[in-house]
């Protein structure tokens, strides 16, 4: 068998995109789809384009009551004493509710999909109980006629606080005497499975560790060991939290929220609220992007007790300010990372300790983290050690590649450093150290076969790569990075219509074009056009468990059993056109054009069929139910030029590449405008996002004022080059799109920025301030 | 959001009567951006809202031989959208531009910007580098006071109990005479000045030396800064890279900023002086009738 090196390989439009939107084509080998790779217009487009989409704050129900969530103003306190007693006799005040109002949980793990909860802590999260852990805690809540009298009625509410000592960095707050936030937590340490004994603010620790370490090290000819430090970053999704429920007489909980996942949502509730998860039906709305940020529950709980209180729906609404405050961001970091390489740059070592802030409860995405810091190359020896550690801030949740970006800051950046003082191409180090199949992850996973290689090859290949960059203060910068992605449980049921059409129903939430990826793979099974498919998303009560839109799992699983629906379909019809033709099923084939063949030469077209099934024993419904365990890792590496003002320190994107293996594209545009969408975040996270906080704990910039994301005027139109290495564990090789191309681009700019000024940032944000103060050091 | 009354007077006196009935709990609302937002955050809590849109002499834009006269509630659109204003006061047309986008502009007035009195206000540093004079109407009459003594701290300014702004008088411009004022921000759209300077310029005939200048800053003192030390240098001086760095290390002499999450003291004296050094090209190059090089964004 040829080795990959001796491949053909050229980077090309991809067709139906603009002149941006290109792929790397090995020769020989093009993908021969109907329906996958084209780009029809999206099932939801035109609801969504006209406004007539409904998302999670529009609903109305005759009735409905309007709440408002009281917050804490400190950063950490113990709670002496709640009185509502006023709030309560405001005219127009249906309901108040605090932690007392809900039934009190246990420490028990459940798992949301992209992260485990531990119920005990949620509840607390979802309104403190005896303590508050960061400035926007809630801590009541009041149901009323308007929004404005439950927000009057709300600062009506005496809470009396005894406050105490705020601790928001990781390294101070594993010190032994830092101020502990969670008398219970105890370190956990994995995988040796041991607990420390003793309350502290480290809730977990991670090891892992491969090979020889130190003779590794030994080996090395050039070992480089760094710093890096990340500040809290939030996912800045446009729509704002919301959620409505109903408590209804007979124990039926009906909630109305925009999320990732409707059935973590009604798993969530039903735990928190103590009742059957069959007694909780989650009406997913349309949603404005969640990026993992959407899977815990905030609001629900509390507008259901509210609703129990006053009997009646209420709607509860987040503001801007809320969701900075009181959601998940992702953790800021400190990170100590090391690499050892040989004289021909073959990585011999690495080593790195990894401190996430948790937030205010266990759960930062430590391990991912651990997991992917040397997942791109092929590290023989290697030593990792992670820790998630409570802190005043919010608590973490998940935002694209959990844990990824963070690390691939730290190891990219190193990696050009080596090619720097050994004078190597950046891409052809990666194209010698890349991971292929059968490599050893340093966390003892072994790869299937990956595209780590690949990207690199079309980075080669590219146009940005082969033209120049000239001009002052002007630098090029490429990294690379990893994620797992995911499968999970899906489902789908396909009804064949009369007309020849297929109404797919399925539970995951459409945030990034599923509907359309989803009803696509159908279509290219069925052999019938995707426009002949309506899907459309349906409650908890009409379909069955569906995890998460996370973990880049929907466009892999949900299409999975949209395959399996269409296949049962097949089954069905082959049946009844055995029926009508009076063979056995088995004589039937279901072929090519969409068509039906038996014996002797006998045909009927889908539609023709479809038209004879009332006739035939009733209307098909085929079913698709998985829990799909083969999503492949892909890579991703991407290219930044930038020119940074010398007198300013500020940081200009002039052109930026995204390259990324995603198995294969069933929507191009769909699969464009994740890569683009991630690099957005990843430059912004880059360049300007970060929580800023005062010495008190109080959080200064919950705006978008101050908390600053790209707009459009500060990037430039994002190039894409698809690279489709087929994931074996899909029939049309989908891997997995959303994560991937947050994970490059803080490196990716970071090195550019070094090629532009000789000044190495290890530290995000890259803002103008602490650029421009490098600048002025570096000048001597 | 809390509960106030609205009141819309027809005349500048209904107005001054309604405000010094209620001094305490009645404000002025011109665009409301400033406005209604404080009141949503509780950081001012009115009883009463006065709108001030209705008064003519509040609505007045006239460019004429003695000078510009730009009423209070004049919305940004209206100036930078008359090209003989946004020409002859490009500074005040500069600042309109960037407060806000297109929604904000329609609204917004270079009034409500001074009388909120942020010491990052876009559109102060150009008042007081076009030598600007406020023109406040109030239960004891009519009074002016030069742009930059107006403000007097962060959201605090001049103003007695019961005064509104009516207008902002310019004088005319000299013969060779050009403006700009340009703001840093991290990002290059929808920001607030980290720093901003407004410069007018007064260059001789031949274009070759200033005879005055007037250079202001924002967001590096309690209010807007006129640095009267920066024109000095200028005056008389031939137009010079010596005697524009020399002007710069005035502004960045003069700028007292403090460290907050949007710069640090030493990113905003360093910036002052920067920006100082553009926007005094840029406003030679106008005043010279030359091809510039200014971009909203960068
Ligand atoms: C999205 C957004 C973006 C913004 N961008 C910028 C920006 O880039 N740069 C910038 O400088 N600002 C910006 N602002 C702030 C604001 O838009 C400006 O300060 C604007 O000029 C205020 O004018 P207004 O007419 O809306 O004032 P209002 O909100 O009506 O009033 C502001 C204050 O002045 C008082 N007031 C108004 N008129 C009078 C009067 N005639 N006499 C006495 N007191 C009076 C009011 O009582 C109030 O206290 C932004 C605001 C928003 C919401």
């Amino acid at each position: 068998m040829a080795t990959v090196e001796d491949r053909q390989f050229r980077v090309e439009p991809f067709p139906g995109g603009t002149p941006g939107n290109q792929r790397l084509v090995e020769e020989g080998r093009l993908p021969d789809y109907d329906v996958v790779g084209t780009r029809p217009i999206r099932h939801d487009g035109t609801d969504k384009v006209t406004g007539r989409a409904r998302y999670g704050a529009d609903i109305k129900l005759s009735g409905l009551l309007q709440g408002y969530v009281l917050r804490s103003p400190h950063a950490h306190a113990r709670i002496v004493s709640i009185d509502t007693s006023r709030a309560a006799e405001v005219p127009g005040v249906h309901a108040v509710c605090t932690n007392a109002d809900m039934p009190s949980a246990d420490h028990r793990a459940g798992d949301l999909g992209e992260g485990m909860v531990d119920w005990y802590h949620l509840n607390q999260n979802v309104l403190a109980n005896d303590k508050v852990l960061y400035t926007g805690h809630a801590v009541a809540a009041v149901a009323a006629d308007s929004v404005h009298i439950a927000e009057e009625a709300a600062r009506l509410i005496e809470v009396e606080y005894e406050v105490l000592p705020p601790v928001l960095d990781v390294r101070e707050a594993r010190g032994a005497d830092a101020p502990v936030l969670n008398d219970d937590v105890r370190t956990d340490r994995q995988p040796a499975g041991e607990t420390g004994d003793t309350p502290t603010n480290v809730a977990k620790h991670f090891h892992y560790e491969k090979g020889d370490v130190d003779a590794g090290f030994a080996a090395a000819e050039l070992v480089i060991e760094r710093e890096f430090t990340t500040e809290t970053v939030h996912q800045g999704y446009i729509e704002p939290h919301t959620a409505t429920a109903f408590w209804s007489p007979d124990g039926k909980i009906t909630v109305w929220t925009s999320t990732q996942g409707s059935f973590m949502i009604r798993m969530q509730v039903a735990e928190l609220l103590d009742v059957a998860i069959s007694k909780v039906k989650v009406v997913p709305m349309e949603i404005g992007g969640g990026f993992g940020g959407k899977i815990a529950v905030y609001l629900q709980p509390v507008a259901a007790v509210l609703s129990r209180l006053s009997g009646r729906p209420v709607k509860l609404n987040m503001d801007r300010s809320n969701v900075f405050d009181a959601t998940g961001p992702t953790p800021g970091s400190y990170m100590k990372v090391k690499i050892g390489v040989d004289a021909e740059g073959k990585i011999t070592a690495g080593e790195a300790e990894l401190l996430f802030e948790a937030g205010a409860f266990p759960g930062s995405p430590i391990n991912p983290g651990c997991m992917c810091v040397f997942a791109c190359y092929d590290v023989p020896n290697g030593r990792i050690d992670g820790y998630d550690i409570c802190v005043n801030k919010p608590r973490s949740n998940a935002y694209r590649a959990p844990g990824s970006t963070h690390v691939a800051l730290a190891t990219e950046t190193i990696v050009d450093e080596i090619c720097e003082a050994q004078g190597i191409c950046p891409v052809e180090f990666r194209l010698k150290n890349a991971v292929k199949e059968g490599d050893e992850r340093v966390d003892g996973v072994t790869y299937p076969p990956v595209g780590m290689w690949e990207t690199i090859k079309a980075v080669e290949l590219s146009d940005h790569w082969q033209s120049p960059l000239e001009g002052p203060n002007r630098g090029r910068g490429i990294a690379s990075g990893f994620w797992f992605n995911f499968g999970g449980n899906s489902v789908v049921a396909a009804t064949v219509n009369e007309d020849g059409t297929v109404s797919l129903i399925e539970g995951s939430t459409d945030i990034g074009g599923t509907r359309a990826s989803v009803a696509m793979q159908l279509a290219e099974i069925l052999g019938i056009a995707a426009e002949d498919v309506t899907p459309t998303v349906v409650d908890t009560d009409s379909i069955g468990h569906t995890d998460v839109t996370g973990g880049s799992r929907t466009c892999h699983a949900t299409g999975l059993a949209a395959i399996k629906a269409a296949e049962d379909i097949q089954a069905q019809l082959r049946q009844r056109a055995a029926m009508l033709w009076d063979v056995e099923s088995e004589q039937v084939e279901y072929g090519d054009g969409a068509t039906l063949t038996g014996p002797e030469g006998k045909t009927i077209s889908f539609q023709e069929i479809s038209g004879k099934l009332t006739q035939t024993g009733g209307p098909v419904v085929g079913r698709g139910s998985v829990n799909a365990d083969k999503h492949g890792g892909a890579f991703g590496t991407h290219i930044a030029d930038v020119e940074v003002d010398p007198d300013t320190g500020k940081v200009q994107v002039l052109r930026y590449t995204v390259v990324q293996d995603v198995g294969t594209a069933i929507h191009p545009s769909y699969v464009e405008g994740q890569m683009q969408g991630g690099a957005a975040q990843g430059i912004g996270w880059a360049l300007n996002e970060e929580y800023h906080y005062g010495d008190d704990g109080r959080l200064h910039n919950a705006s978008f004022l101050d908390y600053r994301i790209p707009t459009c005027y500060d990037l430039p139109d994002i190039e894409t080059i698809i690279v489709e290495v087929p994931n074996p564990g899909h029939p049309f090789g989908v891997r997995g799109v959303g994560e991937v191309p947050i994970v490059p681009p803080p490196a990716a700019m970071a090195n550019a920025i070094f090629r532009a000024t000789g000044v190495r940032m290890r530290s995000l944000p890259m803002s103008p301030p602490k650029m421009l103060h490098e600048l002025l050091a570096s000048d001597g | 959001m809390r509960d106030f009354e609205y009141e819309a007077p027809m005349s500048l006196d209904d107005a001054v009567a309604l405000l010094s009935g209620n001094p305490a709990a009645a404000k002025p609302l011109a665009g409301g951006t400033d406005l209604i937002d404080h009141i949503r955050t509780r950081r001012l809590e009115p009883d009463l809202v006065v709108d001030v849109k209705k008064i003519p002499d509040l609505n007045v834009l006239e460019l004429g031989d003695d000078g510009l006269r730009l009423g209070a509630a004049v919305p940004c659109y209206r100036i930078y959208g008359d090209p003989q204003i946004a020409a002859a006061y490009s500074a005040v047309a500069d600042s309109c531009r960037i407060i806000g986008g297109t929604q904000i502009q329609s609204r917004a007035s270079v009034g409500g910007n001074l009388c909120n009195s942020g010491p990052a206000a876009d559109s102060t540093p150009s008042l007081i580098a076009l030598a600007a004079r406020v023109v406040i109407a109030g239960p004891g009459g009519r009074r002016e006071v030069a742009a930059e003594d107006f403000c007097t701290g962060p959201g605090q300014n001049v103003l007695e109990s019961g005064e509104l702004v009516v207008e902002i008088v310019f004088p005319a411009r000299p013969a060779v005479g050009g403006s700009h004022y340009r703001r840093f921000i991290p990002r290059n759209e929808m920001d607030i000045a980290v720093v901003g300077v407004g410069a007018a310029v007064e260059l001789d005939e031949s274009g070759q030396s200033f005879v005055s200048a007037r250079i202001a800053l924002a967001a590096v003192a309690p209010t807007p800064l006129y640095v009267e030390a920066a024109g000095a240098a200028l005056a008389g001086q031939p137009v010079s890279d010596e005697a524009i760095a020399a002007a710069a290390a005035a502004a960045r002499e003069a700028a007292t900023p403090i460290d907050d999450m949007r710069g640090t003291v030493e990113f905003r004296k360093h910036i002052s002086g920067v920006l100082t050094e553009r926007v005094i090209r840029e406003a030679v190059a106008r005043a010279r009738g030359e091809e510039t090089g200014y971009r909203i964004g960068q």
